[in-house]
Formats: C-alpha cells, sequence, structure tokens
C-alpha cells in the first residue's frame, strides 16, 4: 500500500451522544477484554485502575428533586495539539519517543516497549487518560488463556491508553490490501467499544470524509481545527486548543458548559458566540 | 599519585565529559529498561488463524445473542451477534466478560463431598453414589417428599429434567426463584383468569411510563431495552420514571416523578381515575358497564382521588392530572412494573395497578402495547414411571402452598427439624440473593443434605454437602428461552465454545447419571443416553430449526384476543399494601435495595465488571449508602463518614456517600456485593450484600416476596 500522504490524511475520531450514553460500562469492559487491560484485586483506588475507557457520573449540582445525572465516558482524545499539527500535550513532552502523532490517521501511538516511565506526559495529559504501570499484570491462574494477540500485554513501568484500536485499523488494512482495494471502508475499521455500546451512544470513522457518520454529526469546522459546528456538539476542555478528536453530544445546556471550565457569565458569552457561528 | 585542585579538576571533568561522550552511560539504561521489559512472566499471547462463533448469553433472562472471537481455537473475545433479535450487536458488560467466569481459577474442578466442614475432591462415580445413596435412604424412609429442589426458573430441558427427577423421586418440592415475571403472571391469572407470559413492545410504543423499573438497568432484557432507549431520540418515544432516586433511567428520562417509595401503586391508581373521571379511557377496551369495572372505577376515583394521592405519593395534584394527561395524549402509551432489574417479584397490588392502566388504555395485544402471550415450549417429554415409594411421597401435600422459596426457608427456619431433608440446588444462590440471607443461610444449614450443581463456591454452594459442577455455559449445549418481557418468543440453543476446562459435567448429564445411580423407576424415567440425545428427543418439534439456525423466533402469538373479565378487585383488599418492615419511632429512615448495572446478583460479577464500578459504591472493602445531604446535614455526616446501618433484620458498617438525586429520609444502597467467594478475590469479600439487612414482605395475594425496602437507622461508628 502506499504511504499516505497529507492530502489523503484520515482523521480518526470518536463522536459521543451523551444523551444515549446510560453509563452501563459496556465500553470500558469491550477496551478491557479487546486490550488485555490487566486486573488487580481492589480496583477501587481509581488513581490507580487502568481504564483506557473510562466513564465519569457527571451531576447538575441542584439538589433534590431537580438534580440531573450524564455519564461521559472518556477514552483518549487523540489531541491534534494547537492548531492541529500534532503537538499533543503527550507528544510533545515524550522524551523517548513512545508516543508520536500519526498524521496519516491522527491517531497518537503508544510504543510500550520504548517507554521509560517517565510519565511526564500523564503530567501533560489534561484528560486523565494515561495510566502507569505500577505492577506487572497478574492474571490469576488459566485466565492468560483469553489474552488477544493483537495486542502486547505491557509490564511494570511502562504508561498505556487508548489507541483507538489501532490494531484493528491494521487487519481491516490488512484484508483491504489481501482484497486489493485502496481504502478501508467506515464499517471494516471501528473500535471495540463503539462496536459493544448497546446504546449506540458511540460514533467512530473518519472525521475528513464527509461521508461519514462522525463528520455528519458535528460537522467540524476545517478552519478552526475541526471545532465542531452543530451547536450542541462539544469537545472537552475546547480553550486549551488541544483540538481533540472525541467529540460529544447533549442537548443539555448544563452537558454542554460541563466540557470546560467557565468563570461567571463566561459561559453566557461563550454560547453567544457559538450560536453566531464563526466569522 | 599526588591529588592536588588541578588533577582533581582535571580528572573530574574529564570523566564528566566522557560519561557525556560515551554511549555506553546509554546503552546500558537502554539496556536495562529492556531489560525490565522483558521479564519471563510478561505473557506473550500466541497468535493463529482468527475465527467467530455464535452462541447465546445466558447469564441473565436476556439472553443476547453472543459471537466468540477465537485465535486458533481459544476463545479471546466475546462480541454481540448483529442481526440477532434481541441484542443486534450490543452487548452488555457481563456478556463481554463471560471469559472470565470461564476461565476462573475459583470455579469447582471436579465433583466434591464434604466431610466435617472439609472439602474433598472425588470421582464423578463416588460423589453420585453418595448424593444417590442419601436420596435413596430418604426415600426408602418413606419420605421422598422430603427432598426438594430449587431451580432459577422452569423453562428449557435442563429445569424440566431437575423438575422430572423431583418428581420420580416422589417429591411435588419443586420450586422456582422469583422474579417479575412470576409476578405478572400471578397478577395477569388474579385479573383476566389466564396464565400467560407478558411482554412489552416498547419498541414501538411512545409513552414508556414506568413505575421504578431500572428500564435501561437491567431490566428484563437489558440490551433490547439500551437499544430501545437509544431510539427514544431518533423516534421521539417519551420516557417517564417513577421513582423515589434519580437512578440511571430517572435521569434518561424526559420526566422524572419522584414519588415517596412503596406509593407507586397508588400513583397508577390515582393516574387511572383521572382517566376514568375524564373519560379518557378506551371505551372500545373497556365495558364501562360491567360492575366490577363499576367498583374498580369508584375506588380509583374515591379512594386514590388526586387530593388524597397527592399526600400518600408526595407529588402535587397538578402533577398527578398532568400524568394522566400526558398518558392518554399518548397514540400508543405503556406502563411497566418491576422494581429494578425485576430479579425480585414485588406487589400484586403494584402489578395491577399498573395493569389496569395498560388496559384502560387499551393496549393489550397491540402493537407498541403490553402482551400477553401464550408461548409452546414445543416440547415433547415421555411419560414417567413412578415406585411406590414416588407415589406416596408425590401424594403428600407440598411444604408451602405458592412456588416460592422464601416460604419454604421460613418453613424450614420455623420447624425444630427441617421438613426438607434433601436439597437439590441448581442455577439458583438463595443464600445470597433471597431477603434476610443470613436467615436463609441458616435454613440451609438446618437441611441435612444439599447438593448443589454449581460451577463456583457461591454462597449456597459453601453450604452442600456435595457439589456436582456444571459446565458453564460457553462449555455446553442448552436450550434456553427468552424470559425477558420482550414481545418475541424465542428458544435458542447455546454451543459450546470450547471443550470442558474441568472434570464438570453437563447438568443435564449430571441428572441423568444421578437417576441411573438410583437405578429402578428413577433410572427408568430417563431413558436417553445423554443430555444431548434428550435434548434432541424433547426438543423434537422444533429440533430441526432449532440445531440449524440455532435459534427459532416466533412472533408472539397473543393469549387474549378481548379481555373477557378484568377483576381488579384485588385492588379493593388493602391487606394488599405492602409496607416496609419497622416502626418509624426507632427507624425514622427508609433503606432501599438499589440495581446497578455493573454488579450482578446471583453470580458474583466478574473482575472486569467490579473493575468498573464507581468508588462511591464500593471502596476498598466498604460499601456505600446514598444518602441526601439534607438528611446527611441533620445527622451531622459528611461524605466517605463511617456508619452503622442498623435495621429491624441485620446491620453493617458503611460508608456515607452525598447523593442529591435520592429523596431526603431515604437510603439506598446497591445489590450485588458482599459476595463471600474467599477463593477470588478479584470479586469475593467486597462490601456488604444488601439483602442481609432487608427482610423479605409476603404479598397478601401471590405469596411472593413483595418488599422493596425496609426502615433502617444510622449511627456514626
Amino acid at each position: 500500500m502506499t504511504q499516505q500522504n497529507h492530502g489523503n490524511a484520515h482523521k480518526f475520531g470518536m463522536v459521543i451522544d451523551l444523551d444515549k450514553c446510560t453509563g452501563c460500562g459496556s465500553c470500558m469492559v469491550a477496551c478491557m477484554s479487546e486490550n488485555n487491560v490487566p486486573f488487580k484485586e481492589d480496583e477501587s483506588n481509581k488513581k490507580d485502575s487502568i481504564t483506557w475507557m473510562r466513564v465519569y457520573k457527571l451531576t447538575n449540582g441542584k439538589s433534590f428533586p431537580d438534580t440531573d445525572v450524564c455519564y461521559l465516558p472518556r477514552p483518549c482524545m487523540h489531541c491534534g495539539g494547537k492548531g492541529d499539527h500534532g503537538h499533543s500535550p503527550c507528544v510533545s513532552v515524550c522524551p523517548a519517543t513512545a508516543t508520536d502523532y500519526d498524521y496519516g490517521t491522527g491517531i497518537v501511538s503508544q510504543i510500550y516497549t520504548r517507554c521509560f516511565g517517565c510519565r511526564y506526559c500523564m503530567g501533560a495529559c489534561p484528560y486523565h487518560a494515561r495510566f502507569f504501570n505500577w505492577w506487572d499484570p497478574k492474571w490469576p491462574e488459566g485466565m492468560e488463556e483469553y489474552l488477544s494477540p493483537d495486542v502486547s500485554p505491557r509490564m511494570r513501568g511502562v504508561v498505556e491508553k487508548c489507541s483507538f484500536c489501532f490494531h484493528r485499523y491494521q487487519a481491516a488494512k490488512d484484508k483491504a490490501y489481501l482484497e486489493e482495494r485502496d481504502t478501508v471502508a467506515e464499517e471494516e475499521y471501528q473500535t471495540a467499544c463503539t462496536q459493544a455500546c448497546p446504546s449506540g451512544a458511540i460514533t467512530f470513522g473518519d472525521l475528513n470524509n464527509p461521508d461519514h457518520a462522525v463528520h455528519q454529526l458535528v460537522n467540524p469546522d476545517p478552519h478552526h481545527c475541526g471545532r465542531p459546528r452543530n451547536p450542541k456538539a462539544f469537545r472537552l476542555l475546547e480553550r486549551l486548543e488541544t483540538n481533540p478528536k472525541v467529540y460529544y453530544i447533549s442537548e443539555r445546556e448544563w452537558v454542554r458548559k460541563a466540557g470546560d471550565n467557565y468563570l461567571d457569565g463566561e459561559w453566557e458569552k461563550a454560547k453567544m458566540k457559538k450560536t453566531k457561528g464563526h466569522e | 599519585m599526588k591529588v592536588d585542585r588541578r588533577s582533581f579538576l582535571g580528572l573530574g571533568l574529564g570523566a564528566a565529559a566522557g560519561v557525556a561522550v560515551t554511549p555506553a552511560t546509554w546503552k546500558l539504561m537502554d539496556d536495562s529498561s529492556i531489560w525490565t521489559q522483558n521479564w519471563p512472566w510478561t505473557p506473550v499471547p500466541p497468535d493463529g488463524e482468527v475465527t467467530f462463533e455464535d452462541t447465546v448469553c445466558t447469564l441473565c433472562s436476556g439472553n443476547c445473542g453472543i459471537s466468540v472471537r477465537k485465535i486458533n481455537g481459544r476463545p479471546v473475545k466475546i462480541e454481540g451477534t448483529t442481526g440477532h433479535p434481541v441484542n443486534d450487536g450490543g452487548v452488555c458488560l457481563h456478556g463481554i466478560s463471560a471469559l472470565q467466569y470461564l476461565y476462573d481459577p475459583s470455579r469447582v474442578k471436579s465433583p466434591m463431598i464434604k466431610t466435617d466442614d472439609t472439602w474433598k475432591e472425588v470421582s464423578w462415580e463416588k460423589a453420585l453414589a453418595h448424593a444417590a445413596e442419601a436420596l435413596g435412604n430418604i426415600r426408602k424412609a418413606d419420605n421422598a417428599n422430603a427432598i426438594a429442589c430449587i431451580t432459577d426458573n422452569d423453562k428449557g430441558t435442563v429445569s424440566g429434567l431437575f423438575k422430572r427427577l423431583t418428581t420420580v423421586l416422589g417429591s411435588n418440592n419443586y420450586y422456582t426463584m422469583d422474579t417479575m415475571e412470576k409476578a405478572w403472571a400471578t397478577t395477569i391469572d388474579a385479573v383476566n383468569g389466564v396464565k400467560a407470559h407478558v411482554g412489552f413492545d416498547l419498541k414501538n410504543s411512545d409513552l414508556i411510563l414506568s413505575f421504578g423499573s431500572g428500564f435501561i438497568e437491567g431490566w428484563g432484557a437489558p440490551v433490547y431495552n439500551f437499544q430501545v432507549n437509544a431510539r427514544r431520540k431518533t423516534h421521539g418515544i417519551k420516557l417517564i420514571q417513577v421513582e423515589p432516586r434519580l437512578s440511571n433511567t430517572a435521569a434518561a428520562a424526559d420526566k422524572w416523578v419522584p414519588a415517596k417509595p412503596g406509593t407507586e401503586a397508588d400513583l397508577a391508581l390515582a393516574i387511572c381515575g383521572v382517566l376514568i373521571t375524564k373519560g379518557l379511557y378506551n371505551k372500545k377496551a373497556i365495558q364501562a358497564d360491567d360492575p366490577s369495572f363499576k367498583a374498580f372505577a369508584k375506588m380509583a376515583q374515591e379512594k386514590y382521588s388526586p387530593a388524597r394521592t397527592a399526600r400518600t405519593t408526595g407529588i402535587d395534584v397538578a402533577s398527578i392530572q398532568n400524568l394522566a394527561m400526558a398518558f392518554a395524549d399518548a397514540e400508543k402509551p405503556v406502563a411497566i412494573a418491576g422494581r429494578g432489574k425485576g430479579d425480585s417479584a414485588g406487589s400484586t397490588r403494584e402489578f395491577a395497578a399498573v395493569y389496569a392502566l395498560n388496559c384502560l388504555a387499551g393496549n393489550i395485544n397491540a402493537p407498541g402495547g403490553f402482551w400477553l402471550m401464550d408461548k409452546d415450549p414445543a416440547e415433547v417429554w415421555p411419560s414417567i414411571e413412578m415406585d411406590a415409594m414416588a407415589t406416596q411421597g408425590f401424594a403428600r401435600a407440598k411444604f408451602v402452598e405458592t412456588d416460592t422459596v422464601d416460604s419454604l426457608m421460613a418453613k424450614v427456619t420455623a420447624s425444630a427439624k427441617s421438613p426438607v431433608e434433601a436439597l437439590l440446588v441448581y442455577n439458583a444462590n438463595p443464600c445470597y440473593s433471597l431477603k434476610n440471607a443470613k436467615a436463609v443461610t441458616e435454613a440451609v444449614k438446618k437441611i441435612p443434605f444439599v447438593i448443589s450443581f454449581s460451577s463456583y463456591m457461591d454462597e449456597t454452594t459453601q453450604l452442600a454437602d456435595v457439589v456436582l459442577p456444571s459446565h458453564m455455559f460457553l462449555e455446553r449445549r442448552e436450550d434456553v428461552s427468552l424470559t425477558g418481557p420482550v414481545p418475541l418468543d424465542i428458544t435458542a440453543l447455546t454451543r459450546p465454545m470450547v471443550s470442558p476446562l474441568f472434570d464438570t459435567r453437563h447438568p443435564g448429564d449430571s441428572v441423568l447419571s444421578l437417576a441411573a445411580a438410583m437405578e429402578g423407576s428413577v433410572a427408568a424415567s430417563f431413558p436417553w443416553e445423554s443430555y444431548d440425545a434428550c435434548l434432541e428427543a424433547v426438543k423434537a418439534p422444533v429440533w430441526k430449526a432449532l440445531s440449524e439456525k440455532g435459534s427459532v423466533v416466533k412472533e408472539p402469538v397473543s393469549l387474549v384476543k378481548k379481555i373477557e373479565r378484568m377483576d381488579f378487585s384485588l385492588l379493593l383488599n388493602d391487606t394488599a399494601v405492602v409496607a416496609a418492615e419497622g416502626d418509624e419511632a426507632t427507624y425514622p429512615l427508609v433503606l432501599m435495595p438499589v440495581d446497578n448495572i455493573r454488579l450482578t446478583g446471583e453470580i458474583a460479577a466478574s473482575p472486569f465488571a467490579v473493575k468498573t464500578v464507581s468508588d462511591k459504591v464500593l471502596k476498598g472493602t466498604d460499601s456505600f449508602i446514598e444518602i441526601n445531604p439534607e438528611t446527611a446535614d441533620q445527622l451531622r455526616l459528611s461524605q466517605g463518614d463511617e456508619v452503622t446501618l442498623t435495621t429491624p433484620v441485620g446491620s453493617a458498617i458503611v460508608k456515607v456517600n452525598l447523593f442529591d438525586g435520592i429523596m431526603p429520609g431515604v437510603l439506598a444502597m446497591a445489590h450485588g456485593l458482599g459476595h463471600t467467594m474467599a477463593e477470588n478475590p478479584y470479586v469475593g469479600g467486597k462490601g456488604v450484600n444488601v439483602n442481609a439487612l432487608v427482610g423479605p414482605v409476603m404479598d397478601a395475594i401471590s405469596g411472593l416476596d413483595a418488599a422493596w425496602g425496609i426502615r433502617a437507622k444510622i449511627s456514626r461508628v
């Protein structure tokens, strides 16, 4: 297959409809099962609980009975960095080139055997999407049988994170190559969480391809690094200019507001700007 | 050599320059990092050919179609089967985790016999002979009816074999665990005088009025419901949730109606009253001059007037009327009941009140409505042989009239000597999942001989005398019938995905070999060579389709063309009201067990599922109770405080989680924690089993457990 140049580069991304998400946790387990994520006897210390995909519970802060709850699944955002040039917060700080930005897909990689565990990337990531292996993974006797050969099990001392199931992209490309096709169809490359979500809340595809559902859902603005033009869509901490490739959709205003930190009165201005569109 | 300042600095700088220039430093660092990453214990999963095989998940009543991804025949991942009528590609976290149940090293790996509280692994012959001898002795003592059997439900050939074994041994004491399915069946029977399976055509409805059902928290067929919920956005299906706590369902709903706990039936009846008063019911479906309807109408309008009901439920008059209007305005409204996941029964009054709403809407057996279905099990069983001991035993009275394990256990508890002398338990874990689990555990301890067919050392199996371990569902072929309230009649076939990992047997084969060991008429009643032969013979009417396609999907056969009888007189019965146990003066608060989709009931959740549980539900080994900040303030409690939670049934030390979404004065605690499986530290020994804190309340009409909570108090540790 020919080397992809900038002209036909993909930009894989995800759109999560928070109004459809029920917080069931299928995406988390689908991810753990797909990517050989280990588990410990006690996983209730969430700071060291490795969850490439983690579902957060948000509340609107109002008292009974005006309370509302929303679940927010958080994979790696695969940030494009400022200007969407591939300078993701984590990639910029990695001294080992263990994490890198792939311009052909927009995916931020993680190469475990290159990582020497300095954890700069974890400090740099504003989304807490990265996890450190404080211990060697240990599977109960016999459970190693279910490990998949597609993703290498990690070892103590390295950082790991969501890869947008890159091995699935590789498999889809291999299949396309064998069948002498140049392109991978939308449905051929889907992440494990997208596939498992029983609510169909997660959509995955190429944000550069107007035919893909993700593009149609958020209508990314190419002049503003993919900022969503759908007023119901948002990205987490948009103002950091990390340019994530994970978008969220919600009809609920308080949920959209929860996507960033606003000073008093600031949200109203931001909203105005949004509804006016981009000049 | 003399070391002066000059040479010291020279050497030092030289060494620094050398270290900086030489590649040795970097090479050594690199080598050491590579060395630390290549431990022999870091697994390297072997690669191979990828294949997919389809089967059915039987972890809950949803029976989703699952595809098992294999590498060289080794299962590595579970995914949902695209196009399956229940789950169409979706799958829940427990289904995905099924491989952790398969490879679980704490499974019962071979038959075991317990002597003096010590387990010993034995051969199948020995275990079967031991069990057969114990059962034979009971029969010889002319006490065959003292053998009891508990299974999860009575659907399919495996349950059929257990029931058959119980009968030919000479006992009518065959029981199944409570579910909302049972509660619906007794309600429909009481109102219409028919035996029916219920199904809700939620996909085609336009308003779902849910009375405490955890519609998207594992209720019925969970994945089916998730997909209905997702359809709401595109198809404009409205959801209204009546519940005192902002559950995930309530949060997802278009409207949350926080009625006081235990008053759901009152609210449903008040809505009925408003519909009747305003003439907003379906006049084609209801015969207004029918005396039973007149009596019902009078009661609903008077006893459950909006003004009175507002006081009982805490929902104001206008809201009650708005609910009724919303229900009347909808084209295809449907009301549902069955608390949480529907894993327990519930109050007949509540089910009947919700059923009455559906009757008034005229949606019985209508698209988008409430289906009363006749499901043909399509099974042919050969006749049985009963010897004198069996005939005599079977002729005796059943220990308890209703088919409920709670009552059976209560009977054992109340008797000085257990009337049950031998208990067979298959696919059920009453010592964990029944309310007042501690009392049930004590009752099971009183039973002289317990045979468990479990694959896991669960709470009930720990008390057994013999374990005849079963293959888990990925290791066996079995017919399963969808029991979740979906308007479809599906019989599916699970297929073995791997050869059994341990020295276990198919539960059907275990029954056959146990019967063979009993000899005589018992053995003669099981003429099949193996369970596979039995399955093929019994399922003969549908075997061809079942074995070729893996499932038989039938459109529902509606049972009731027109409602002949609608007798809601049971609602006039005041004793049908189910109150929380305990007096208000001693126990000022109300504790409600709540279902959490990430946890399971009878079988403990998998390590993956437990990992996803919030640290505000489980932290270390501590369970949390949810409490409104206002109530916590009055009790001077703050987030994370340790408290003693006491109910009339028991007490436990738990931690406090402040949650605005729960009604003041109400406490909520998640079901599914507190499993005592010491062999499995990933899921055992975590938190408190809420069933140990809540006692059963026998429903006055059905006799099934209808408890929805219990009164409670908390005090600082």
